[in-house]
């Protein structure tokens, strides 16, 4: 222990104490080890996947030069930035709802809001899969309306979760400074983009997140609700690991992994890694 | 100002509550009420379902072999949340008391994985799990180096190393959940744990509690119900689990999703699937009944 601390280690710092830092840094590994092999191995020169036989950037090539592979991407990228626009706006009006307003039968309908939260994605899938059949919906459209199933079933599922991190940021909001906006002279619409808004910007950051890698990473409820022609990434990755492993799901998997953790940079740059540590 | 009365300003209240009233009628409770029909109807021909009103769905979802379905779905979700118990709550505790420094990065460390893509951690998972993957070529190298070190003293060298099959079992799918569902251990038990009052804690060790009587007598009864709230969070989608079972596990380690799923694209039997689907979440709503009880229960201390 001497080789780690200078100072002896006060009774309540259980982080500097070795075994806790071992068990710390074994998870660690134990998280990070397999997305670090996968990682590595995209630029394997062998189409087995397990012998390293040198450094090759052609699966990256392979990988983006698959038409249906970068559709997939394309597809899911758009659902995503559609459901996470549509969640904010939807998510954040319930939060307003359920914090502002007194109203018959509150419980209840707090309770349904956050029910797709609880119910699991099998039976979501199921129940929208079943619900598209019924009213017909058409699956022969052009792109991007053809994506409209998907993402009405990724809004469903998203947008409680922005209701969650918004409402709890909105606990901590001081009703007085609404009512001095409006003894001031403001309307409804000038309190809620004026004071509102920026007050819960830090939640809306973080669900927007939340929303955007919800929906990116959704494979059962986009597998039931997909039409034959409509593709998403992690429904073509499924199919590409159900049939075979190669290098070229490795290489389009790090792509997926690098822009997750440029998403994730870009929203501690705008709010500190404390601020969307809290909310979650 | 408290919570306003709805009629005090109706447009206000129309505005912001007809949009998601709407949302969550159609494109929610529609689709639930849809499948919760089906589970009452019969299959009449190849597309056309009769909704008779029969029990018979579920009649047939309480036959042994689903039962044994349900309680091992139960069983293995039951397990992978005491595993992610037992290795995230230390992982909590070191958060919780790591230095300003440390904490936020630790926190991101955790929660980097969780924002990751599920199928490509389960894919990445079954690159080191395979018969050729990195576990086995480690766990291959410590027997040889047992062997060689057993010839060195004199003994019959080992037996040469069979590679172990790591993948498509029971094993799989348990060490499969807990990898994915880790961070949603941490994460809720760090909530908890940073609202500690330290000086209990310090009081405790002061009147010479050891540290793991402190911990078990004081940290985790104050920290119940974040550590109840971790337990949800684990056990609810493990139970739940399609895509884990179905890529790592083998022909016996099915999980109740995994049942679903054939109903609906293999076997075609949506009523028979919609009937387990409802199971599903009425056994849900039975686990949460369970923890919001346990809530009004009063301490008994």
């Amino acid at each position: 222990m001497a080789l780690f601390t200078r100072t002896p280690v006060a009774p309540l710092e259980y982080s500097r104490t070795l075994w806790m830092r071992l068990w710390v840094g074994a998870v660690m590994v134990f998280l990070y080890a397999p997305l670090v092999v996968l990682m590595i191995f995209s630029f394997n020169d062998s189409k087995r996947n397990v012998v390293w036989r040198g450094f090759t950037t052609k699966y990256y090539e392979k990988a983006l030069g698959n038409d249906q592979l970068v559709e997939a991407l394309i597809n899911s990228l758009t659902i995503a930035a559609l459901a996470t626009l549509a969640s904010l706006v939807l998510g954040t009006l319930a939060a307003v709802l359920l914090w502002r307003f007194r109203f018959p039968w509150k419980g209840a309908i707090d309770g349904t809001i956050s029910l797709p939260i609880i119910v699991p994605e099998i039976c979501l899938g199921v129940a929208f899969l079943m619900f598209f059949a019924a009213v017909g919906w058409p699956t022969d459209l052009v792109w991007p309306f053809n994506l409209g199933a998907i993402t009405i079933a990724h809004i469903t599922f998203c947008f409680p979760f922005v209701t969650m991190v918004v409402r709890s940021r909105l606990a901590s909001f001081n009703r007085e400074q609404e009512e001095a906006a409006k003894d001031l002279g403001a309307s409804e619409g000038q309190v809620f983009r004026d004071v509102l808004i920026p007050h819960i910007k830090p939640a809306l950051v973080a669900g927007a997140l939340l929303a955007f890698t919800l929906s990116l990473d959704d494979f059962v409820i986009t597998y039931f609700t997909s039409g034959p022609d409509t593709i998403t990434f992690p429904v073509k990755v499924y199919s590409m690991v159900r049939f075979s492993v190669t290098p070229e799901v490795n290489a389009a998997s790090t792509l997926l992994i690098i822009l997750t953790v440029i998403l994730t940079f870009i929203a501690l740059k705008a709010q500190g890694v404390k601020a969307i540590a809290e909310t979650h | 100002m408290a919570e306003q009365d709805w009629k005090t300003s109706k447009r206000t209240f129309a505005a912001v509550s007809l949009p998601t009233l709407f949302w969550v009628v159609v494109f929610f409770l529609l689709p639930m009420a849809i499948v919760w029909l089906y589970s009452f109807g019969e299959n009449r021909g190849l597309t056309e379902i009769e909704f008779s009103g029969t029990l018979d769905n579920y009649k047939r979802a309480t036959e042994w072999l689903y039962l044994t379905i349900f309680g091992k779905s139960f069983a293995v979700a039951a397990l992978v949340t005491l595993i992610c118990l037992i290795i995230g709550f230390p992982v909590a505790m070191a958060i919780t008391f790591a230095s300003e420094k440390w904490r936020p990065w630790l926190l991101l460390g955790i929660m980097l994985p969780f924002w990751t893509n599920l199928l490509i951690r389960t894919y990445a998972l079954m690159m080191l799990l395979g018969t050729q993957g990195f576990a086995n070529k480690g766990m291959g190298a410590l027997w040889e180096g047992t062997s060689w070190i057993k010839t060195l003293v004199g003994l019959q060298p080992l037996p040469t190393w069979e590679p172990v099959q790591l993948l498509f079992n029971n094993f799989a799918v348990v060490f499969g959940l807990v990898y994915v569902h880790l961070p949603f251990m941490v994460l809720p038990l760090y909530a908890a744990l940073d609202r500690l009052d330290r000086s209990l804690i310090e009081a405790s060790l002061d009147l010479g509690a050891g540290h793991f009587r402190t911990i078990m007598r004081i940290v985790v009864p104050l920290a119940a119900p974040g550590i109840i709230a971790g337990v949800m969070i684990t056990l609810i989608p493990a139970l739940g689990a399609y895509l884990t079972p179905d890529l790592m596990g083998g022909t016996d380690s099915q999980m109740i999703a995994n049942v679903i799923e054939r109903q609906f694209k293999k076997a075609n039997d949506w009523p028979f699937g919609a009937a387990l689907s409802f199971l599903l979440i009425y056994a849900m709503f039975v686990l949460i009944a369970i923890q919001s009880m346990r809530k009004k229960v009063p301490e008994v201390r």
